[in-house]
């Protein structure tokens, strides 16, 4: 007995000194970004001032008063809560159907939806400009954001809401048919209500996946609904040389959703390791 | 009102052919039976009545009204499932509710229905608590509860009691027959257990490979049963068959003889044979009976207070009025 508490002992304290390693080395880079935020862009090269500096709020009130970071962090929440609204209420109904009333081709539906996610963003990147600027007209329109981030997180939040479903056992559904519900009903007085958790946390992991979506925020905007990741991107130049005015702009784009992350991590914990409808 | 007709119903899953085409008519206010052995195509049948399995072909009429294309939440029925199948996010109260509160029922009427229905199932204790916090024979009634309170013009149960223990399947078994004798309603109720079939129906439906065997009351299945499959399903212990020549001198292919009317003596008798396991059941004992010449085993009853050892010889005589005849083809002649 003792040998057995003794080496789980050790075996404990060697994974945690595991654990802190990996998350002190993942954790470096943002810590690091934090620092530099507080430098002069002049101090931000200088190595030997890693440390030591003299802090400073300069980039943060720049960046508010030069930037207008408050008009791309507005962009920022209209895009990502209404992507995510559109892609639940299109996920969900969809979701439901596959869960509920399969048909033969419901695997194969469910895979190429997953597949479209194996095509490099890159490959359509000219005809997206081409068509939203020339044909439609949309081009740097939330409308176009909205629509863009949707579809690029619809098949992920299917899959998602279809596990989630699945484990909800068909008799309960079957049930309140013979209860005289109809299929609206059986959507928001029983699927929603029991997979409320699931729900949840798909929402939570859509609203950071359109939040920190850069590929396309910076290449289908320039002012008018650019968002946060544009925003860096407009501050980053070649030369690094305004390293203290990039890593404010970055900390303050990665701060709110990271706040968010803080609050909601049991939620998310939770949804991401499935099983948490029963 | 409840008179549920189907003609030639019949229902595919892909290929295979579950319910051959269908005739059947079930009257208002009859508590039917629907019994078989596992997967022949029960719960398929109430489904489709229930609607919730498309017929493939066929008519399902409810009170002269076709509903074969009717949703069912429309078909005006209420279904009690084998799993109780309640809302687990829900108190007793609101799982009760709930098909009320779908039809849009005033809530001081709901409430006089919700106490009603709680006091004859004895749930009013536990109107708020949460189905998981409920043992299984609680559950069932609360899914009983719920189908109660919407006046369904018919009642579908599938194996309602087959998640519960035996004590409480018997009790349960005689509040849904209460039940019936109160209400008067339509009710169909799918098992496998021919007790219950026996116990509670007034007509069984005797289904084997979605095919209906006999339809009639617990009585003329017992005592004429069509053919072979419905003899050897209804009773227990099962009826003995018996080939050969014996069968050959009543003039037919197969003869059967139930246990209860075989006389057991120790001296003389028809038959004779070698006891093997004999179960005491204090009210009865049923022996075993092995080395006849007839068939394998002769199953006989006889009273509680009959006592004999494994390995003795004892002697059969057959009531020669209830010996049933077959013929080659399974069917009675
Ligand atoms: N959704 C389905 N898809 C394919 N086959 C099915 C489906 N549902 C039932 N079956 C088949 O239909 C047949 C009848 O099934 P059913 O559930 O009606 O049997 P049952 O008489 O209720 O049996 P049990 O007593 O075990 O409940 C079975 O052979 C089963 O495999
Ligand atoms: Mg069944």
């Amino acid at each position: 007995m003792a040998i057995v508490a003794q080496t789980s002992r050790a075996g404990r304290i060697s994974r945690a000194t595991f654990a802190w390693i990996v998350a002190l080395i993942f954790f470096f880079p943002i810590f690091w970004m934090v620092l530099t935020s507080f430098k002069t862009d002049a101090d931000a090269v200088k190595p030997e001032f890693l440390f030591f500096f003299t802090p400073t709020l300069e980039n943060y009130l720049n960046m508010t008063e030069n930037y207008d970071y408050w008009r791309f962090a507005t962009n920022s929440v209209i895009t990502s809560v209404f992507a995510t609204l559109f892609t639940l209420a299109v996920g969900i109904p969809c979701a439901y159907a596959m869960a509920f009333n399969p048909s033969r081709a419901t695997k194969d539906v469910l895979m190429w939806m997953l597949s479209t996610k194996m095509l490099p963003a890159a490959a359509v990147l000219y005809p997206m400009t081409f068509l939203t600027k020339n044909f439609l007209g949309i081009y740097d329109t939330h409308f176009l954001l909205i629509i863009v981030l949707s579809l690029i997180n619809l098949p992920i939040v299917v899959w998602m809401l279809f596990t989630y479903f699945k484990e909800i056992p068909k008799e309960i559904i079957e049930a309140g048919k013979m209860d005289g519900v109809n299929t609206w009903g059986e959507v928001k007085e029983i699927l929603i209500p029991l997979a409320w958790g699931g729900i949840a946390s798909t929402a939570l992991l859509c609203f950071i996946f359109c939040w920190n979506e850069a590929y396309w925020t910076v290449r289908l905007t320039t002012t008018e609904a650019a968002t946060l990741s544009k925003l860096i991107e407009g501050n980053r130049a070649p030369e690094g040389l305004f390293f203290g005015r990039l890593s404010a702009v970055s900390a303050a784009a990665v701060g709110p959703i990271v706040v968010l992350g803080w609050f909601c991590q049991k939620q998310l914990v939770q949804g991401l390791t499935f099983g948490a409808v029963k | 009102m409840g008179r549920i007709v189907l003609e030639q119903v019949t229902k595919s899953f892909g290929e295979t052919q579950v319910i051959p085409p269908l005739d059947l008519t079930i009257e208002d206010g009859e508590f039917a039976v629907f019994v078989g052995p596992s997967g022949c195509g029960k719960s398929t049948l109430l489904r489709l009545i229930a609607g919730l399995e498309d017929t493939t072909s066929g008519k399902v009429i409810i009170d002269g009204e076709d509903v074969t294309q009717v949703s069912p939440s429309k078909r005006g029925l209420a279904m009690v499932f084998q799993t109780y199948a309640l809302y687990p996010h829900m108190t007793v109260r609101k799982n009760i509710a709930f098909p009320m509160r779908m039809a849009g029922i005033p809530e001081d009427e709901q409430n006089k229905k919700i106490a009603a229905a709680a006091e004859s199932l004895n749930l009013t204790d536990y109107l708020d608590r949460k189905p998981g916090q409920l043992s299984g024979g609680q559950r069932q009634r609360v899914a009983i509860g719920r189908a109660i309170v919407r006046d369904p013009s018919a009642f579908l149960f599938d194996e309602p009691l087959s998640n519960l223990d035996a004590a409480l399947r018997v009790g349960m078994r005689l509040e849904i027959s209460e039940m019936h004798e109160r209400m008067k309603t339509t009710m169909i109720y799918v098992t496998h257990d021919q007790v219950e079939a026996m116990t509670m129906a007034n007509k069984i439906v005797v289904l084997q490979a979605g095919n209906i065997e006999q339809v009639g009351s617990p009585l003329d299945l017992y005592r004429e049963p069509r053919n072979l499959f419905v003899a050897g399903f209804i009773g227990s212990p099962k009826m003995n068959f018996i080939e050969g020549d014996e069968a050959a001198k009543h003039g037919a292919h197969t003869i059967g003889i139930r246990p209860e009317h075989i006389e057991v003596s120790s001296d003389a008798g028809t038959w004779s044979g070698v006891v093997g396991v004999s179960e005491h059941l204090g009210s009865d004992t049923f022996f075993h009976v092995h080395d006849t010449g007839l068939a394998e085993t002769i199953t006989v009853r006889a009273g509680g207070e009959v006592s004999f050892k494994h390995g003795d010889r004892i002697h059969l005589t057959p009531r020669q009025d209830v010996i049933h005849k077959f013929g080659p083809d399974g069917l009675r002649l």
